[in-house]
């Protein structure tokens, strides 16, 4: 099996405020293989962002990677400087963000913007480099690409900003693209649009990509694998298919309970009972444990690791559920 | 140029009648500054052009007046139109060029201050703050005390008093706008933050700047009146529309009053028509009053 793109191993990001050491990301390992989706899936402030910019080395603070190593194409990218930083961001790893209405400077026609990232990652003249942005423009479905360059951003829908970002995104070629809740912001119809389009852009380029999101409805759509994170740690992760039809974890098949579906009308919406625990007030034991219907004493005293439960799936549960006939 | 007639901003413009007279105004006092030397016939600083004989003429509609000095003459027989219009030059000289100078540097601080925040951000604000819990006036008139007079050390006062309000405007647009993501997004495309700050910060606070900077111009130009009517603006031999006043004021209790009043009303009409247009400005361009 190929060595896989990008490794991350034991990332530990903290950050230092007035009313203690939040562990943001608390020792989260994961990998992600060339052409593949992987799904980031948690409740907010489960420090999905907060892995994202940690990849692309953009921790302000008082935040910090104390721990882990990031390996990018076989090198730990977490320990690079501010300059060599720089060619990877863009270059290697491209972001889309959430707010199309806000992710694109509203001074500047979208060409101008594009072509900002070629001439800083590539060695094309003019000429060459307005051709790519055109090209890039209609691969991701914007018609009359030659005239839309030259129009400012209020000038298109959501859904088609959302379309320039990640061209913009795609631009340099990058190899791993971090989608931070990249269809969250967006009309349902634009939505599914939108993930076909990344599905398709990273089929074609064999780019890898993250897909960070609190919706697993829009993962089970895209992902290859799943991560589910719960309060800065890995608490499940798989195959998609696999963890959406049989969870090992009581917190994702709280997710998946929690998603509404057409078909069976007559059930009530379960939630999970209560929220997402501040993350310095857990001390000892499984994060998770205060809001779980399976706790029992043993939850309070020991945090479970990440153990290898069936298949593909790995859970971080001292009681992990069986393999239910549903 | 059909497209900018044809916009939003200039039709408001047309309806906004204290915008029109403002910029009126300012663009015949502009037209003065800069032609005025050519339309009349005496220099008021050529010794030779000057006659004692016609000191202290009145107004050419007084009893006693002149034809040849529409507003009258002074104790050296200056025409005060003249005077007016070579000290009106400048003034808006002091007041454009001061204004460059504090927004050149109050926006460089600015925006370091609101782009980096920290440490760097807490003095650069505290010694604004600082400095706004004094009188402008009264740090002008210590400075220009201090150091001597002259008019590149008005333009040190005053940008060392007008720096401040373009440094508070500016960090505040740019803690707004790197909130965005396309700030963000141009961290994650690899740009450098003076890139960032140059190429994508400033473009987006330079709305708040323009209106600043015209509201900036004349109160610079009042301040530098005020500093030259106290006697430690501008040189003799540079007199600017403050020191005219200053000039005239000494005779005015002998009932000349023409030799201060004139360039006292002009300075009035002045900043009138700046803030007139100014207020248009900060109106039309604020986009949450819109």
């Amino acid at each position: 099996m190929a060595e896989p793109l990008l490794d991350i191993r034991g990332l530990q990001t903290h950050f230092h405020t007035f009313g203690g050491l939040v562990k943001a990301v608390d020792g989260v390992s994961f990998d992600v293989k060339a052409g593949e989706i992987v799904g980031l899936v948690g409740e907010s402030g489960g420090g999905k962002s907060v892995i994202g910019f940690s990849i692309v080395g953009l921790i302000d603070p008082p935040g910090k990677i104390v721990g882990g190593e990031i390996r990018f194409d076989g090198r730990d990218i977490a320990k690079l400087d501010e300059r060599a930083m720089r060619r990877v961001r863009g270059r290697e790893i491209a972001m889309v963000f959430q707010d199309p209405m806000t992710s694109l400077n509203p001074v500047y026609t979208v060409g101008r913007q594009m072509d900002e990232v070629l001439r800083l990652h590539t060695d094309l003249d003019k000429a060459a480099r307005r051709a790519r942005c055109i090209r890039m423009l209609e691969d991701v479905g914007i018609s009359e690409a030659d005239k839309r360059l030259d129009a400012y951003p209020h000038q298109f829908s959501g859904g088609m900003r959302q379309r320039v970002v990640i061209a913009i995104a795609l631009l340099a070629g990058s190899r791993l693209i971090i989608a931070d809740e990249p269809t969250t912001a967006l009309d349902v119809t634009v939505q599914s649009q939108i993930l076909k389009l990344m599905r398709r852009q990273v089929e074609d380029t064999g780019a890898a990509m993250i897909l960070v999101t609190h919706d697993l409805a829009v993962v089970s759509e895209m992902a290859d694998r799943v991560v589910v994170l719960y309060c800065g740690r890995v608490i499940e992760r798989g195959l998609t298919d696999e963890i959406i039809a049989n969870p090992a974890h009581p917190y994702t098949r709280g997710l998946l309970d929690s998603i509404p579906r057409i078909a069976d009308r007559q059930h009530r919406l379960r939630q999970i009972p209560g929220t997402v625990p501040d993350i310095r007030s857990i001390g000892l034991g499984c994060s998770f444990r205060a809001r779980c219907s399976r706790a029992q004493s043993l939850c309070a005293e020991r945090s479970p690791d990440l153990a290898h439960v069936r298949g593909s799936l790995d859970a971080a549960c001292h009681f992990p559920l069986e393999e239910a006939a549903r | 140029m059909n497209r900018l007639l044809s916009s939003e901003f200039v039709y408001n413009y047309r309806r906004n009648i204290p915008a029109v007279l403002g910029s009126v105004l300012v663009l015949v006092f502009a037209f003065l500054a800069i032609i005025g030397p050519f339309l009349v016939w005496q220099d008021p600083y050529d010794v030779s052009q000057l006659e004692l004989m016609d000191s202290f003429k009145p107004p050419v509609w007084l009893e006693g007046g002149d034809p040849r000095y529409l507003l009258g003459t002074d104790g050296q027989g200056r025409d005060v139109l003249a005077s007016i219009i070579y000290g009106a030059r400048i003034s808006a000289f002091i007041g454009l060029a001061a204004m460059i100078c504090s927004c050149v540097i109050g926006t460089t601080l600015g925006l370091m201050s609101g782009y980096y925040g920290g440490t760097l951000d807490a003095v650069i604000m505290r010694i604004a703050d600082i400095q706004l819990s004094f009188p402008s006036m009264l740090i002008a008139l210590f400075l220009m005390s201090a150091f001597g007079n002259g008019i590149g050390m008005i333009l040190i006062a005053l940008t060392a008093v007008g720096w401040v309000v373009y440094a508070r405007t500016v960090r505040g647009s740019t803690l707004g706008e790197i909130q965005k993501e396309y700030i963000q997004a141009a961290r994650v495309a690899g740009l450098s933050d003076a890139q960032i700050i140059r190429r994508h910060v400033l473009p987006n606070v330079l709305t708040p700047l323009i209106v600043v900077s015209t509201i900036q111009v004349g109160s610079f130009i009042l301040i530098e009146a005020s500093l030259s009517f106290l006697g430690v603006g501008v040189p003799i031999t540079e007199p600017s529309l403050g020191l005219l006043v200053k000039e005239g004021f000494d005779v005015l209790f002998s009932g000349i009053w023409w030799t201060s009043a004139f360039p006292g009303l002009f300075i009035m009409f002045l900043v009138f028509g700046i803030n007139l247009f100014g207020d248009f400005l900060r109106d039309e361009l604020n986009p949450r009053l819109r």
